[in-house]
């Protein structure tokens, strides 16, 4: 146990998992996954709030079982190796308002870090403008952690606290079960369906589930995060974390090769468009506000399985985020971006910027 | 002389940030780092590692852990 233990806080640990989750994500996209969407953290949550009717786009409803897997595969990693702590406090708004803008940015560029790097293994230019955009962003946020920003301290708590966010999961999953999707309906008991677009692409609910907890276990022993990742090469010059983030747009890209699923160009690419001012745009709100709440999304998910209140509250901050996003047109299509989209990126910086100029210690 | 870094509560990056800059403070000796996370025990040991500090040693403390760094 102990050889396995310290095996993932390695550099070999590391790029283990970020191949393993790059190839787990193709296959995901082969077995109905949407295209450039094995895995995409960000546009998932926003298909869990049409499922819920938080917002009533069409196309994009689904209560996706990959994102309830991360959670409960996290969790489950904590309790086995007796990492879960409750904990909670620490500027829970705050971080709920970063991940209303982390989303209103990711739906934006149209995917999160994850999903930038899986578009670009697929082929599509644009994201290449993404993940500028996500560079320049936590750049951003880390010449705020440099001055000295600090969301201050959690403190431990009742273990029911972290074992909330876990529930809420699995009383999605008792939803999905009891309402499962009937052929041909937009509607089944409480939950909403799409019949078209990528809310109606999806692998298998038990292969989604599976693969979920896989990747949620293995993300929690490993600390996987794509936002870190570069945080830490730009911080610190550390590249522990970005090893990891490697690995998986090298094996998402060969997967790719071997599944037919590689299709280079700009135009025309899958659930993206090609205005690159705000697909960078989009990804440097989005870089930023998860720069400062410490997180990519997929990260938040795991620290929220293993008991940490406050990335819960930052997911719920991206579900209610992507309600916003589509009740307001402020999220884009392949048309390009929505009718509020730039007014809602600008909005979300100069709220960013509040928060990482105001939240400083005096004297760090 | 021992310096006390306390990082307990505080998320990423925070603990690493926090011990590079009393590495560079200290410059030698010995650093004592609380943190109440295994994921900060092992970032704040790693960052260590790459500034040329060694682990002297870690204990539990209360929930989390007391991770003792040190220097020639």
């Amino acid at each position: 146990m102990g050889k396995f233990v310290q095996f993932f806080a390695t550099r070999w640990g590391i790029v283990t998992v970020g191949a393993v989750i790059g190839i787990l994500a193709q296959l995901l996209q082969k077995w109905g996954n949407p295209a450039n969407m094995g895995i995409c953290v960000a546009c998932f949550e926003r298909d869990m709030a049409g499922a819920l009717g938080l917002h009533r786009a069409a196309v994009v409803q689904y209560l996706r079982p990959e994102i309830i897997g991360f959670v409960l595969g996290s969790m489950i990693a904590a309790y086995m190796f007796k990492e879960f702590r409750a904990r909670a406090g620490s500027a829970p708004i705050v971080r709920f308002v970063l991940g209303v803008f982390a989303m209103i940015g990711a739906l934006v560029f149209l995917g999160c870090p994850w999903r930038a790097v899986l578009r670009l293994a697929g082929g599509d230019g644009n994201a290449i403008l993404g993940i500028l955009g996500l560079t320049a962003g936590i750049w951003i946020g880390v010449l705020f952690l440099k001055g000295g920003f600090d969301l201050g301290r959690s403190t431990r708590t009742y273990a029911s606290v972290g074992w909330l966010f876990p529930l809420v999961m699995l009383g999605f999953l008792a939803l999905l079960l009891v309402f499962p999707q009937a052929v041909g309906e937009d509607k089944s008991g409480v939950l909403f369906y799409s019949l078209k677009g990528p809310g109606s692409m999806h692998a298998p609910l038990l292969v989604s589930l599976g693969i979920g907890l896989l990747v949620g276990f293995l993300a929690q022993r490993s600390r996987f995060c794509t936002m870190g990742a570069i945080r830490d090469f730009v911080l610190f010059g550390q590249t522990h974390l970005l090893s990891g983030f490697t690995a998986l747009v090298v094996t998402a890209f060969l997967a790719n090769l071997a599944l037919g699923q590689f299709h280079p160009g700009f135009a025309g690419q899958p659930v993206a468009h090609t205005m690159g001012l705000w697909n960078f745009g989009g990804m440097v709100l989005a870089g930023l506000a998860f720069a400062l709440a410490g997180g990519c999304p997929g990260r938040q998910l795991f620290l929220a399985g293993e008991g940490d209140g406050d990335a819960a509250v930052f997911v719920m901050g991206m579900i209610t985020g992507a309600g916003f996003a589509h009740n307001l047109g402020l999220a884009s299509s392949t048309e390009g971006v929505g009718a509020h989209g730039v007014a809602a990126v600008v909005i979300g910086m100069l709220v960013c910027l509040f928060i990482g100029f105001t939240m400083r210690k005096q004297s760090a | 002389m021992s310096s006390i870094v306390d990082a307990r509560g505080l998320s990423c990056p925070q603990p690493v940030l926090m011990t590079v800059n009393a590495i560079k403070k200290v410059g030698r000796g010995e650093i004592t780092v609380l943190v109440d996370t295994d994921t900060s025990k092992e970032n704040v040991t790693r960052a260590a590692a790459s500034k040329g500090w060694a682990l002297e040693g870690v204990e539990p403390d209360g929930s989390g852990y007391r991770v003792t760094l040190a220097k020639e």
